[in-house]
């Protein structure tokens, strides 16, 4: 009983470590800093909230969350949508297991570049002179470029959904699989359609793949800035650009406040899902 | 200490060398030493080429190891982490802003073997002795300080130098003629409804700033009384401005790198923006007309140069002068007028370059052949001339130099708020 204890404890010390050193004292820091006067490029310990006062009191700094807030809710329902639907079709469409890894593997090759290099491949098919508007003039559909698919929320909002998706699918395809298949069954000898099955029955027990899918979704998209940077041709503002604008011109206090509200924002979001969904038990 | 090394070395390589060692310590130190010595810079991208750090190790001897940042990151680093550079590579601007913590030490004028013949912009702020001096930071106000360790700038030649200037140039709007098709002549068409949706300005602040200016300017909204140095009242107004054009929707973009730039322009996406002099040059090389267009308003200049970390002593520090000595020397000169930058001292320069490069670049006259890019790319052909002329025509047609302002944080939370809007 006391070498287990032993035992378990050793076994959590590195991890704590790790999070310790790497998560927790960073994280400590950056409340720290928050605190502190800045200038023009120095910045000293001090204890005053003016930070604070300065991003509560501030129109742009409101209106930029509330966008932030409002792109990560619209991608959301959009990742969750798609990114259900794929998982379903993998877990029940497709018969072989054989096939199943096969297509899931297909759906990771976007993620076999890099970030940046996806972002950037928008461009030549969105630009103004771009693939898309070059065919639908060509089809003569329109005789003016369409602006707004490129350097627009539109634009944005795609490449979230284009990178993100796959953070959906992943999750929600693994519990997929490890639902009774003598469950959908029984549901259907009970007399459920399609439907109900999928109201009644899949989509309960998939919960906690949403969940997680959506963590990881909201988490990610709360916190960019270069997908927004790019995509908006630096026209768009979210939280992350403020921080990296004020983390550039040495305002470190001014980020460290920032970040902090971000973090809370975002604490507060993933907490109400866990609300909802007790990730814990149903796994 | 590092004595003690030295002649403990020079006795283990045997007694004629240990004879002459003591006999004349210097050269012998320096020829033994100075491939170990090595020398971290960072900098702005503009001037940090490998060609550079290979030369320096072929004729120099020690290595030089450059990093490149942008603007931000870069005063950044000078400004917090002393440490972690031996000369910094950056612009006058940012000079005014890192000098104050103390960070860099003062050069001896005397120990510049070219100090005589470095332009006048850098030394008395004149190109010529009638020329009026720019708005903003004019390289020469912050050039200069009282003495070693002094963080107080003087006007005057005082032997004491902040920065050794490198390169700097003209910046003027880029259009893309085809797509115009007809003649630009001021900063206000940037502005100009005829261009909505095809316009774009750096989201730098601190030059973006200037660039709103000229513009602002030149539609007669606004007069500054220093347009490098705003009062917040010219600063909101100046802001408004462009918060209004932006919501009508005449940017396509904001750009912040360079490649941003180059691919905006090059795509079409834009046809006015705010423009670099070697991002002009690349969307040629792509075969696309892209003209860096001389505006009757004058150009926004700037320049860069390099300082030396305070933390630099004995023979790194010895080694970075020789660097200096070599950097104006010529061959840097040369390789950076070739990119269409100017070079602090031309007449060693032009040592380094053909009579036509010469022409062409500095004089402002015709190519006679092809006009070739340090990488061997050819930009012009015969009969090009360079965009705006000459170096007097360009230089001297400064309205204003990139600065950085007493109201900059102000300034900065507007551009955010501009961004945002």
């Amino acid at each position: 009983m006391r070498r287990d204890h032993l035992n378990s404890w050793l076994l959590a010390t590195p991890l704590t470590i790790i999070l310790t050193v790497f998560l927790i004292l960073p994280i400590l820091l950056i409340v720290a800093v928050s605190f502190w006067t800045a200038d023009e490029f120095s910045f000293r310990p001090d204890f005053q909230f003016g930070n604070y006062e300065y991003l509560l009191g501030s129109a742009v700094a409101w209106k930029v969350f509330g966008l932030t807030m409002l792109m990560t809710g619209i991608v959301w329902a959009l990742t969750l949508v798609i990114g259900f639907t794929v998982a379903y079709f993998l877990a029940f469409h497709v018969r072989t297991l054989k096939w199943q890894m096969v297509l899931f593997l297909l759906t990771t090759i976007p993620f076999w570049t890099s970030n940046i290099i996806r972002m950037i491949s928008w461009i030549p098919l969105l630009g103004k002179n771009g693939l898309v508007n070059q065919t639908l003039i060509g089809a003569g559909l329109i005789d003016q470029p369409i602006e707004w698919l490129l350097y627009s929320s539109f634009s944005v909002c795609l490449a979230f959904v284009h990178l993100y998706t796959l953070f959906m699918v992943v999750p929600i395809f693994n519990t997929m699989m490890r639902i009774d298949k003598s469950l959908i069954e029984a549901a259907r000898d009970a007399g459920a359609n399609g439907f109900q099955i999928l109201t009644n029955v899949i989509l309960p027990l998939t919960k906690p793949g949403i969940m997680i899918g959506s963590i990881f979704v909201v988490a990610l998209v709360m916190s960019d800035f270069v997908t927004t940077r790019f995509m908006s041709g630096s026209q768009l503002a979210n939280v992350g650009r403020l921080i990296s604008n004020d983390v550039g011109l040495l305002q470190y206090p001014s980020a460290a406040a920032t970040s902090v509200i971000l973090l809370i924002t975002v604490l507060l979001i993933i907490g109400a899902m866990l609300r909802i969904v007790d990730i814990r038990k149903e796994l | 200490m590092s004595k003690m090394r030295y002649s403990r070395r020079s006795i283990l390589k045997g007694g004629a060398a240990a004879a002459a060692a003591s006999a004349f310590p210097a050269p012998m130190i320096w020829a033994q030493e100075i491939k170990d010595v090595v020398l971290r810079q960072a900098g702005t991208g503009v001037s940090a080429f490998n060609d550079v750090a290979a030369k320096v190790k072929e004729d120099l001897g020690f290595t030089l190891e450059m990093t490149a940042l942008d603007s931000d990151a870069v005063t950044q680093r000078a400004a917090t982490q002393p440490d972690s550079y031996d000369i910094a590579d950056i612009e006058y601007w940012i000079c005014k802003k890192v000098w104050p913590t103390g960070n860099l030490q003062a050069m001896d004028t005397s120990k510049i073997a070219n100090y005589d013949k470095i332009v006048g912009i850098f030394r008395d702020g004149k190109l010529t002795p009638d020329s009026v001096i720019a708005q903003g930071t004019a390289p020469h106000t912050v050039g200069f300080v009282e003495g070693p360790g002094s963080s107080t700038f003087v006007q005057e030649e005082s032997g004491w130098m902040t920065l050794i200037p490198t390169i700097y140039n003209a910046d003027t709007l880029g259009i893309r003629p085809d797509l115009i098709g007809r003649p630009i002549e001021s900063w206000a068409e940037l502005l100009n409804p005829e261009f909505k949706g095809k316009a774009s300005i750096l989201d730098i602040s601190s030059i973006g700033i200037m660039d709103m200016a000229m513009v602002c300017e030149a539609m007669g909204e606004i007069k500054y009384a220093d347009k490098g140095n705003m009062t917040t009242d010219e600063i909101d107004k100046t802001i408004a401005i462009f918060t209004e054009a932006k919501k009508a929707g005449q940017f396509r973009a904001f750009w912040k790198s360079f490649d941003e730039s180059v691919n905006l322009m090059a795509s079409g996406e834009v046809v006015i923006q705010s423009m670099w002099s070697p991002a002009i040059t690349a969307v040629r090389a792509q075969g696309v007309p892209c003209v860096y267009q001389p505006l009757k308003e004058g150009y926004r200049s700037w320049g860069g140069g390099i300082g030396l970390s305070a933390g630099l002593t004995g023979l790194p520090l010895d080694a970075a002068y020789e660097y200096i000595n070599w950097y104006l020397s010529g061959w840097v000169g040369g390789f950076l007028m070739r990119q269409g930058y100017y070079s602090a001292v031309p007449e060693t320069s032009k040592l380094f370059m053909s009579e036509d490069e010469w022409g062409f670049w500095f004089e402002g006259k015709p190519a006679q052949g092809d006009i070739v890019s340090p990488q061997g790319q050819v930009i012009e052909k015969a009969g090009a001339v360079r965009d705006g002329g000459s170096f007097e025509n360009r230089m001297g047609k400064v309205a204003c130099w990139n600065a950085v302002m007493d109201e900059n944080q102000y300034m900065v939370r507007k551009w955010n708020e501009f961004i945002a809007a």
